[in-house]
């Protein structure tokens, strides 16, 4: 790894104000930041570490009751302190990696990397989250924009995330089991104006919104809803673990799963 | 360089880092404490596991200026005061948890740590918390085993795989 400067500041605008200079970077649980730099893929001249800013974290409800996760909160934290309120966002949180990445990594670091393979989009995207950051409100289908691509500009901040509460959910991974990332991922909620289907893992496009699926189950919430839609490996990814065709007949399957089991 | 300080195993200590020195290279190379093993160093197989304020982390995957005014254990911290072995390592003993021995101070520190947390686990629960925790040697079924015995519990009914 190369050298860097190294700053932990306690309030998001000493953070924000660290940001500012040139290749500087922001740290949060490092474990996909610190692997990347070990690879000399990223070489920031500071890292300005997020982890000592006591207003980055926590679990609340919202004046809306929609579920507010602080940036810098860890997976840990929302597996235990968001069990009681959104279920399937504490199940989904539970199930990243081991137990060891969830004590550090941050759901701030996964939004912001926003991986292809990665859980926390497939969550935010199917709740229709709000991603909120130092500077802005980014709603979740403006802030997906690409494998790891957002709509984060140079030195901003996820400070929270805002998650509507929906009547059911339920998130399933084809878990890849080498990395434990999702091969396949799909969050499925229900709110009382219809249904999201977010899928993770499939596309090289990063997290999509399956909006064939939304229709059906909108008007039908059942895994029979989805028997006459087939999906396309058009820009699906091929890999070692599977190929496109494979991709594309898993969003179906864990489709209907994650609707038979949402609660 | 910056000076950092932290309590290593009930200790005082402090050292001189740099912005890039990881916790598990501080502890291993400044304070000699080589129980910590580096078997991957890229977060996949958990031999470097320590406590940071009671929390089980990848010390391969951690700053050591992110320790900075922390709490660490190490496995040179998890014997008894009188030195004898703690109740977990005396059951991977037992129940012969370890060939080689290289996984077994991170495996013990996730022993640890899930008993903490869940002091009688199912072993499907055990399983579920040495994914972190990669073991080229023992199949984990006496792993599986040690931790199971650890908690108190029978351990007859852990079926090999
Ligand atoms: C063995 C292993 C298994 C894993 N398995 C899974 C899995 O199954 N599913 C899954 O989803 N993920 C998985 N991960 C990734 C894990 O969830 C990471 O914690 C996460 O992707 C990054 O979060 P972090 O806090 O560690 O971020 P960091 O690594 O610190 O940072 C990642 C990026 O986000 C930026 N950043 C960090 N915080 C913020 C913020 N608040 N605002 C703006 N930018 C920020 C950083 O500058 C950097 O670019 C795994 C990781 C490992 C090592
Ligand atoms: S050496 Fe840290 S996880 Fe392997
Ligand atoms: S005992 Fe050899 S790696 Fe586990």
């Amino acid at each position: 790894m190369y050298n860097f400067e190294f700053s932990k500041p306690s309030t998001v605008a000493d953070a924000v104000a660290a940001l500012a200079s040139e290749d500087a970077q922001a740290l949060g649980g490092g474990q996909t930041l610190l692997p990347t730099m070990k690879q000399r893929l990223a070489q920031p001249e500071t890292l300005v570490s997020l982890t000592g800013i006591d207003e980055l974290k926590g679990v609340c409800q919202g004046d809306n009751g929609a579920v507010v996760v602080g940036g810098a909160t860890t997976h840990a934290t929302v597996a235990a302190d968001a069990a009681a309120l959104y279920p399937a966002l504490a199940a989904l949180a539970s199930h990243i990696g081991d137990p060891q990445v969830r004590n550090r990594g941050t759901i701030g670091g996964s939004l912001a990397n926003n991986d292809p393979a990665a859980c926390y989009p497939a969550a935010a995207l199917g709740s229709g989250a709000t991603i909120t950051t130092n500077k802005r409100d980014i709603a979740a289908d403006d802030y997906f924009q690409g494998m790891f691509t957002t709509a984060l500009e140079e030195g901003e901040i996820i400070t929270s995330v805002s998650f509507p509460v929906p009547e059911a959910a339920n998130y399933q991974k084809f878990v890849q089991p080498a990395s434990r990332f999702a091969m396949v991922g799909i969050f499925v909620a229900k709110y009382s104006d219809g249904v999201r289907v977010a899928v993770t893992g499939a596309s090289e496009d990063g997290v999509y919104r399956w909006s064939e699926a939304e229709a059906a189950l909108s008007s039908n919430f059942s895994a029979s809803a989805l028997s006459d839609l087939s999906v396309s490996s058009d820009g699906m990814i091929t890999d070692l673990h599977a190929t496109a065709a494979y991709r594309a007949h898993l969003v179906k399957v864990m489709t209907g799963r994650a609707v038979a089991a949402a609660s | 360089m910056a000076k950092i300080s932290m309590t290593v195993n009930g200790k005082a200590v402090s050292g001189e880092v740099e912005g890039r020195t990881l916790l598990s290279a501080f502890l291993r190379d400044d304070q000699g404490l080589t129980g910590t093993h580096i078997g991957c160093d890229t977060s996949q197989c958990g031999a470097c596991n320590v406590h940071v304020n009671g929390v089980n982390v990848k010390s391969c995957t951690m700053l050591a200026a992110e320790a900075d005014g922390a709490e660490v254990t190490t496995i040179e911290g998890m014997s008894n005061a009188d030195g004898s072995l703690s109740v977990v390592q005396q059951a991977f003993q037992d129940y012969h948890g370890l060939q080689c021995g290289f996984c077994t101070p991170g495996m013990v520190m996730t022993a640890a740590a899930l008993l903490k947390e869940n002091p009688k686990p199912t072993e499907a629960e055990v399983r579920a918390y040495l994914e972190g925790n990669i073991c080229r040697c023992t199949g984990y079924h006496n792993i599986v085993k040690a931790i199971m015995a650890a908690s108190g519990q029978d351990v007859m009914p852990v079926a090999a795989e």
